[in-house]
Formats: structure tokens, C-alpha cells, sequence
């Protein structure tokens, strides 16, 4: 399909981590075999809690870290090492936390302009022109051009990182948690901004998110991670109205919407949690599945199709027995 | 309320101003004035590196100016000492006032060329080692540790011995040994800087390696980096005066504080102030070059976010 | 008698170019066994009201109040020593993070029991005995064998499951839990949120939550104070806040949220803006008038509080009262 601006197939990253001085060091698969495919214009969200491998799947897009194995293209292009100047042009990220994002040594406009300045263009007065250009697109005060990253709030931080991002005007922007480090009333301005910018520019996300509230707010399709694979991709309504994996129903289960007449929900997840780095046979998320039946324990499942995704989970089949793939 | 594409809020009522911080010149300023220490040791150090410069207009008469008829002139404030030379003179009648003046020339000198080289090998190798980490960190980490084992007194004395004593050699001695600290403060604040998210973001526009190096990993470490330079800057000049008192460093007729105490130990229970009179300048420098490293440590040490 | 009275309570930190006025008249009170939720954003004073009652404010915050009772013990007055006498003991803190709030160097038995010996009159094994009880009631299994463990050894979920029971340890009347699940992921926040209501009614404990989670207040709390740069801009039951919140910033604040089902995806959001003022200097009238569509002139004069119903109260000229709203 020629609008599919990100693709991913079979892409593993394993760690090697130290157990200690005299054991053998244990091999952690933080990505384990996700295939992806992210359309021109739409936002394709990631969600997941912490140590879902959300973090290190981001690093992979970015050219920031090699995959074990398997292959990421961008418009084709496999992103490696070795073109990072050309992969940089075409994907940016937003960091969550705008405090570590920014150099506190540096002037927004060189913040901003920084992209300008690696990938050689325009001259002093070009680039001015397009660090005030991209201020007003993101709504920053060009009185604050000379400031340091310490005399703004966070929510003028992240306008300064989603500059710096779009100055380039790339395809995809990697979205890591961009607005679970700013306040409420922030957020809100930051997730507008981000829809604005979207629908003017005709930009395509990557959004990782744990807050699945925000998630359906922005997203078209998502993919929910755990312990490092896929276990359901959806269309946003789909997922929504209908989870099918049963880590999905528990993450939807868990959003706290403001209303006073409901109680805390009842996940019914088992607090117990698997080991890592140890693989069992079976489905990851089985020592907390509150379905987990006696194949979960046997079989790792296998991705079931679903008009609208797919759900990796035995039950998600009207059939609930393996099948052959 | 729908935010506008373009919205800039040049509404400018007091209210709308972001919290007050001040420019961070102004900032440093006002909390170095707030430090005593620092206070003291800034106008102790400025008093006498002014002096040391100003040595040729300050000095009353030529450091090496023998005047044999007017040997071990004491003080001022002694019953038998004179005008002419405030602190005396030496056993070959040399005005003390004025060699100690130059004395501060060639001990600021050893300091800060010093300082130089070792906080340049330093600074490589630690930023190196932090930068790019696993195997590089590991094998720049065992010289650092090699350097570490080396008792430094033993190793300058036989350096100096082998190389033969000059100002030069003093200087290349010990800016080849003093850059472990250099090295070990620049890793670990280079490792501090490599997990913020602006490396991250600079490797992902494309910046190559020596750029994230020079423009956002340096910039982030001077800070460490100039209290250590302070503190080895004192460290060297000690290192000096012992070698020159042990007659391995600076050779005379050099003014050097480290020699005028060697030449003066001699005469040590008859005219103490031959000694105690260079002694007291070289703590005045230390010190005061201390409470500066103390001081900035304290002045650059990271707000609290609140 | 309330369990907790405070009365106009005021923190001043004392900062190089003047005083910042962190907190300024906050008043509220709490029954036992209720639960108060105090929501705000970072910046307004939320969490040092929260330190001002448990007196851990570091030494040069400066805290005044008309009255800060607990018990009708004045903890104005209170001596350091009966102030160390409360706290761990009758009224407990929990604290956000529980990384760096257990001490990595001793095993979670240790710090467990080590509340209850320095309060009560207890044995070491009958304190490991409530130990054991107390970190099965969180949903701790085998416990007995988790005393032994380091702080390292456990799960972020864990180690705020027994930062609770920490908390449990002397059975005390007033919790205070500063952002008790924001470090978490979702699915264990919802669940430690199910243990801190079980646990209160089972203990009849009163709780102070603070938080920035509007979706956690409207799920857990009796009664809601919601602050802006420093005071408390409105006070009401959960449930009348939600359905008609009447402060400016607090309707602000409800329309920012995405809320599944309510909000349309992809529209825009509601959003306050501008940004908080800087609290350093006199701030005469309502701090929010910089970022309130309805401010007029008279918002810099001083703002009375205003209550549509006894139990409901609003420092605003222009609050939505539900009968005008009607």
C-alpha cells in the first residue's frame, strides 16, 4: 500500500542484563516480534503500562537504538544507523518530560533552530524567519525568542519541543507521553494543539500514551502492549466499544472518568507478576488474567483476526481451543 | 473556547508575567554576594592575582637585585627593620616584598597552565567515557584507576628528576598527572547529562557526535567542571611549592614561594620570618582559591524545583 | 468535634526577591471516617498543606493559622515531641513516590515495625505479627516471607501496598495520601484506590487525598476542595461538585478532561488559558482573574465567599450557583 508512511515487521529488541557478579547474564526481550503498519495521516496510538516496551520501541523508530532484529521502514527507507541524517528529516519526537527535553543551556530560537542549523539550511536570517513562523504556529510569545528553557512553564516547554519537532516539517511525530508530565488545564492546550497542528499540516503520530482517556480522544487506531508484543490492534471505535483481549478490558476498565456516582472499579487482575526475564510457554498475560483457562498455560496464543485488527488471545476466538496457524 | 491556530498572549498584565526568575548572571551574583566564603575567597584571590600582574609597577625593587651589604634585613615591624624593604630581605639581600609579588606570578602561572592541560586530558577522557560507555568506559576507566594507584609526590619527584628541574618541566609533570579528578567528575556528570531527553532529541534531529558533545553534553558539565579546576588549581601550586622546596621544581634565582621557604629553612630559628612570610602567602593562596572551588560548588549546586 | 480543624492556615517561604505566598487562608474541617479530596495543579499548595498538617514543612517555611486542631489538640502550640507523638502513630502520611519513600537499606519487616515499637508498648514479634496481618490486608501474598525483603526486591505496586500498610501500622484516624497512585500504572492504581475505601471503612479512618486526578476525586472522595495559587477557590460534596461545580477554574478544569463517552473525539478541548501567577509578592483578589472568561475589574478587589448551599462554598463574584444555572 503506498500510504503507509511506518511499517514494522517482526521487529525484536532483547537486552542482555547481569544477574549478578557469578551468574550468567539473562537475555530481556523488551520488543518481542511487533509488526505495524502506520497510514499517512492518521494517529496511531501505543498503549501500555510501564515495562510494556513502549520506551524502547520509540528508541527504535527514532534511529536511536538498533532492533535485535527484523526490519522498520519509513516510506520504504529502512532506518539504520547509517542514515540517520536522512531518517531524522522524516521522523521527530516529542519527549515527555519538557523539563529533560530542552538544553537549559541554549535560547528557544537556537532550541528551535537546531534542526535548521544540523541539516544545513538557510542562512541566519532564513532561519529566524522560520523559528518566529513556528512560534506563532504553536503559540509561544516571540518576546520569549531569547529565553532560557528555565524562565518558561512546562506547557511553554512543550510548545518549544513540538517547534523544534515540526520545524523540519517531517512525516511522522513520535508522540512519547506528551502531556503525562504537564497540568490539567496544560494538558488540554497541548492535546488541542496537537489535533490543530495535525489537521493544518497534515501530520501523521505515533502516540504513546498510558492515559487511554486521551487515547480516545486522539487516536484512530490503537495498539494495546504487554510485556513487549501486541496483544490487540484496533480501530479506535472498535477497541472502545468492544476490547477483546482481556488486558485491554482491564486497562479500559481502569480509566476513572469523573463521576461521582460510580465507585473504583474492579479490574479483577491478579497482582502477581510474571518474571521477565523468564519465558513461559504460555500466554504472557496469563498470571494476571482473570479468564486464564488451562490452554493459556500451555500455549502462547496466536494473533486472531478481527474485521477491524486482531486480538492475540485465545479467548478473543469464537473457537477458544488453539488453532493451527 | 477553541484555542486559535495562532494565539499569542500579549496580554501583559502583571498576573500574565511568568514567574520571576532572574537572568543567570544576575542570579550567580546575587547568591556569590549571599556566600562568605566565597565572598572572602573571591576578594582574596582577586587582591592577589591584581597584585601578581601588577608586580613590575608594585614591586619596589628587581626580585633578583643581590645586594650582599644588606643581607637578612628583617621586617618592618621588627626593631631592626627599615622602610626600604617592607618585608626584609634575603640571605643574598634580595627585597623580599618583591620576589614574593613575583613569587605569586610563577605560582598563578603553574596553577592555571596546569590546570590547562590536566583539565584538558581529563575532560576527554571522562567525557569519553561517559559519552560513549560499555567498552570505552570500561578500558578509560582502568587508566583512570592506573592513575589513581600512582602515588603523585613520588611519581612528580622522579618525573622531575628524570626530565631534569625547570618551570617547564614542573608544568608538564603536573599536568600530565593531576587530570584523575578531571576525569572522574567529568564522567559521572557526562553520564548525569546522557539521560536527559535533549540527547535523545539532538541525536534524533541528526547532530553528529562531536556536536552533541561540544554543544549539548559540555555546556551541561561546566559547572563540576570549573570547581574542580579551582580545586586543582590550589592542589598544583602546593605540588609546586614542595617540589621546589625539595629542589626538583622551579630553580633558583626564580622567585618561586615553594624555593624562597628551601632557602630559608637555614635560617629558620634566627629569622623565622624567612619562612613564615612565603608560608603565609602560599596558604592565602589556597585558601582563597579553595573557598572559591567551595563556593561555586554551592552557588552552581542545582535549585530545588519548586 | 471534627477530627481535623483548620482555620486560615497561611505558608510563606521566604525566597531571594521576597516572600512567595505558597498557601494563603486555607480553612476546611474533617470528620472521622470521611473522605476530604484536595485537587489542585502543581504550584498550588496543595501537597504543603498536606506537610503543614503533618508539621514536616522544612525549616524555613513559615506556617500560621487561626486554628490547626486535630483532636481539639492544637497543633499550633503542640511540642515537638507530642507532635512526633501524633505523627506515625494517630495520623499518617502516604507519600507519592515509594521508591524513595522506603529506606533501601533496611528490609520491609524493619520499617513496618518500626512505627509501632517507637509508639506503643509492643514486642517485637506481636509488631511482626501486625505486620503480617497488615500486608495481607493490602494484598500482599505471603507476607511473612516479604518482611525479609528490600525495597528492591518489590514491584512499584508493592511498594506502595506497603507504604499503606506502613501507614496502617498504628491504626491511625487521619491518613493523608499525597498523590498515592500517580506513579503507578492504571490497572494498579484502580486496585490500591479499592484497598485505601476498604480499608478506611473497615478502620472508620478519615483520609486526605491529594491529587490532580479529577477522575480518582469524583471516585473516592465525600467532599472535595479545589485550590488555585494557594487557596482553597472551592469547597463541596463530591457529588455536587461534579454536577454543578460553580468556580470558574473548577468548571475549567472539568471541561480540559477527555472523558470517554462524553467528550467528542478529535474537538477541541476545553482549555483555561495563560498560566498560574507567580506567587511571589502581595496578590490582591482572585488569582485566577488573569485566566477567567467572566473577570471584570472588581475580581482585584478582596472576594468574599459565597455558599449556595451550608455545605457549599465559593470564593468567586461571578460562581455559578446551580439555581441561577437552573
Amino acid at each position: 500500500m503506498s500510504d503507509v508512511v511506518l511499517e514494522l515487521k517482526d521487529v525484536t529488541r532483547t537486552f542482555q542484563v547481569s544477574q549478578g557478579l557469578f551468574r550468567p547474564k539473562a537475555t530481556l526481550t523488551a520488543v518481542a516480534g511487533v509488526s505495524l503498519q502506520v497510514r499517512r495521516g492518521e494517529v496511531y496510538a501505543l498503549v501500555g503500562e510501564s515495562g510494556s516496551g513502549k520506551s524502547t520501541l520509540a528508541k527504535m523508530l527514532l534511529g536511536l537504538l538498533p532492533p535485535s532484529s527484523g526490519d522498520i521502514r519509513i516510506n520504504g527507507t529502512p532506518i539504520g544507523e547509517t542514515n540517520r541524517i536522512a531518517v531524522a528529516r522524516r521522523i521527530q519526537p516529542i519527549f515527555q518530560d519538557p523539563y529533560s527535553s530542552l538544553n537549559p543551556r541554549k535560547s528557544i530560537a537556537d532550541l528551535i533552530a537546531l534542526p535548521l542549523v544540523v541539516h544545513r539550511i538557510g542562512d541566519a536570517a532564513q532561519r529566524r524567519a522560520k523559528v518566529l513562523e513556528l512560534m506563532d504556529i504553536v503559540g509561544l510569545p516571540r518576546r520569549l525568542m531569547e529565553a532560557g528553557p528555565s524562565q518558561l512553564s512546562g506547557g511553554q516547554r512543550q510548545r518549544v519541543a513540538i517547534a523544534r519537532a515540526l520545524i523540519m516539517r517531517p512525516e511522522v511525530v513520535i508522540c512519547d507521553e506528551p502531556t503525562s508530565a504537564l497540568d490539567v488545564s496544560v494538558q488540554a492546550q497541548i492535546l488541542n494543539l496537537l489535533l490543530e497542528l495535525k489537521k493544518e499540516l497534515g501530520l501523521t503520530y505515533f502516540f504513546i500514551s498510558h492515559n487511554l482517556a486521551v487515547v480516545e480522544h486522539l487516536a484512530d487506531r490503537v495498539a494495546v502492549m504487554y510485556l513487549g508484543r501486541f496483544v490487540e490492534e484496533r480501530t479506535r471505535e472498535g477497541l472502545f466499544a468492544d476490547p477483546r483481549h482481556p488486558y485491554s478490558r482491564a486497562l479500559l476498565d481502569s480509566v476513572l472518568t469523573p463521576d461521582p456516582d460510580l465507585g473504583v472499579p474492579d479490574t479483577h487482575l491478579g497482582a502477581v507478576f510474571p518474571n521477565p526475564l523468564t519465558q513461559s510457554a504460555g500466554c504472557a498475560f496469563e498470571p494476571r488474567c482473570p479468564a486464564a483457562r488451562d490452554v493459556c498455560r500451555r500455549y502462547a496464543p496466536h494473533s486472531v483476526a478481527l474485521p477491524d485488527g486482531y486480538a492475540s488471545c485465545h479467548l478473543a476466538a469464537p473457537a477458544s481451543l488453539p488453532t493451527a496457524a | 473556547m477553541t484555542m486559535p491556530l495562532t494565539s499569542t498572549d500579549t496580554s501583559q498584565s502583571p498576573l500574565d508575567l511568568p514567574p520571576a526568575r532572574r537572568a543567570p548572571l544576575l542570579s550567580f551574583l546575587s547568591k556569590g554576594f549571599g556566600h562568605g566564603g566565597f565572598l572572602l575567597g573571591a576578594t582574596l584571590l582577586a587582591l592577589i592575582v591584581v597584585l601578581a600582574l601588577a608586580a613590575p609597577l608594585v614591586a619596589p625593587h628587581d626580585p633578583y637585585a643581590q645586594n650582599l651589604a644588606r643581607r637578612m634585613v628583617p621586617p618592618v615591624w621588627d626593631a631592626k627593620g627599615n622602610w626600604a624593604h617592607i618585608l626584609g630581605t634575603d640571605k643574598l639581600g634580595r627585597d623580599y616584598l618583591s620576589r614574593l609579588l613575583y613569587g605569586a606570578q610563577i605560582s598563578l602561572l603553574i596553577g592555571t597552565v596546569t590546570v590547562l592541560i590536566s583539565g584538558t586530558i581529563g575532560t576527554v577522557l571522562g567525557v569519553c567515557a561517559g559519552y560513549f560507555g560499555g567498552r570505552v568506559d570500561a578500558v578509560l576507566s582502568y587508566i583512570v584507576t592506573t592513575r589513581l594507584a600512582l602515588p603523585v609526590v613520588l611519581v612528580a619527584l622522579a618525573s622531575a628528576a628524570l626530565v631534569g628541574s625547570s618551570l617547564q618541566g614542573v608544568i608538564i609533570v603536573l599536568g600530565l598527572l593531576l587530570w584523575d579528578r578531571f576525569a572522574v567528575v567529568t564522567r559521572s556528570a557526562t553520564q548525569q547529562v546522557m539521560g536527559s531527553d535533549f540527547i535523545a532529541a539532538a541525536s534524533a534531529i541528526g547532530c553528529s557526535t562531536p556536536r552533541i558533545i561540544l554543544s549539548e553534553v559540555l555546556p551541561n558539565i561546566l559547572n563540576p567542571l570549573i570547581v574542580v579546576a579551582t580545586l586543582e588549581m590550589a592542589h598544583a601550586i602546593l605540588l609546586e611549592a614542595a617540589l621546589s622546596f625539595l629542589g626538583l621544581g622551579v630553580q633558583p634565582p626564580l622567585p618561586s614561594w615553594g624555593l624562597m621557604i628551601a632557602e630559608g629553612k637555614q635560617y629558620m630559628f634566627f629569622s623565622p620570618w624567612v619562612i613564615a612570610i612565603p608560608a603565609s602567602a602560599l596558604v592565602l593562596l589556597v585558601l582563597a582559591i579553595n573557598l572559591v572551588g567551595d563556593g561555586l560548588r554551592d552557588i552552581t549546586a542545582p535549585e530545588n524545583r519548586n | 468535634m471534627a477530627l481535623l480543624e483548620v482555620k486560615d492556615l497561611v505558608i510563606d517561604i521566604p525566597v531571594g526577591v521576597g516572600t512567595l505566598h505558597a498557601v494563603s487562608g486555607v480553612s476546611f474541617s474533617l470528620e472521622r471516617g470521611e473522605t476530604l479530596a484536595i485537587v489542585g495543579e502543581s504550584g498550588s499548595g496543595k501537597s504543603l498543606t498536606s506537610l503543614a498538617i503533618m508539621d514536616l514543612l522544612p525549616k524555613r517555611v513559615q506556617r500560621r493559622a487561626a486554628r490547626l486542631a486535630f483532636d481539639g489538640i492544637d497543633l499550633s502550640t503542640i511540642s515537638a515531641a507530642g507532635m512526633r507523638r501524633l505523627r506515625g502513630n494517630r495520623m499518617a502520611m502516604i507519600f507519592q513516590e515509594p521508591m524513595t519513600s522506603l529506606n533501601p537499606s533496611y528490609t520491609i519487616g524493619d520499617q513496618l515495625t518500626e512505627a509501632l515499637t517507637c509508639h506503643r508498648k509492643v514486642s517485637a514479634s506481636a509488631a511482626r505479627d501486625r505486620a503480617v496481618h497488615l500486608l495481607e490486608k493490602v494484598g500482599i501474598t505471603a507476607a511473612a516471607r516479604r518482611l525479609s525483603q528490600y525495597p528492591h526486591q518489590l514491584s512499584g505496586g508493592l511498594r506502595q501496598r506497603v507504604m499503606i500498610a506502613m501507614a496502617l501500622m498504628c491504626g491511625p484516624e487521619l491518613i493523608i495520601a499525597d498523590e498515592p497512585t500517580t506513579a503507578l500504572d492504571v490497572t494498579i492504581q484502580a486496585q490500591i484506590l479499592h484497598l485505601i475505601a476498604d480499608l478506611q471503612k473497615e478502620f472508620g479512618m478519615a483520609v486526605i487525598l491529594i491529587t490532580h486526578d479529577l477522575g480518582v476525586v469524583a471516585r473516592v472522595a465525600d467532599k472535595v476542595g479545589v485550590m488555585y495559587a494557594g487557596s482553597l477557590v472551592e469547597t463541596a460534596p463530591a457529588r455536587t461538585l461534579f454536577r454543578h461545580p460553580a468556580h470558574p477554574y473548577t468548571r475549567g478544569l472539568l471541561d480540559c478532561i477527555p472523558v470517554p463517552g462524553r467528550t467528542v473525539p478529535g474537538a477541541p478541548l476545553g482549555a483555561i488559558r495563560g498560566q498560574v501567577p507567580n506567587l511571589i509578592g502581595r496578590l490582591e483578589g482572585c488569582a485566577f482573574r488573569n485566566r477567567c472568561d467572566l473577570a471584570g475589574p472588581d475580581c482585584a478587589t478582596p472576594i468574599p465567599l459565597v455558599q449556595p448551599e451550608p455545605d457549599h462554598a465559593v470564593r468567586c463574584l461571578r460562581a455559578m450557583i446551580p439555581e441561577a444555572a437552573a
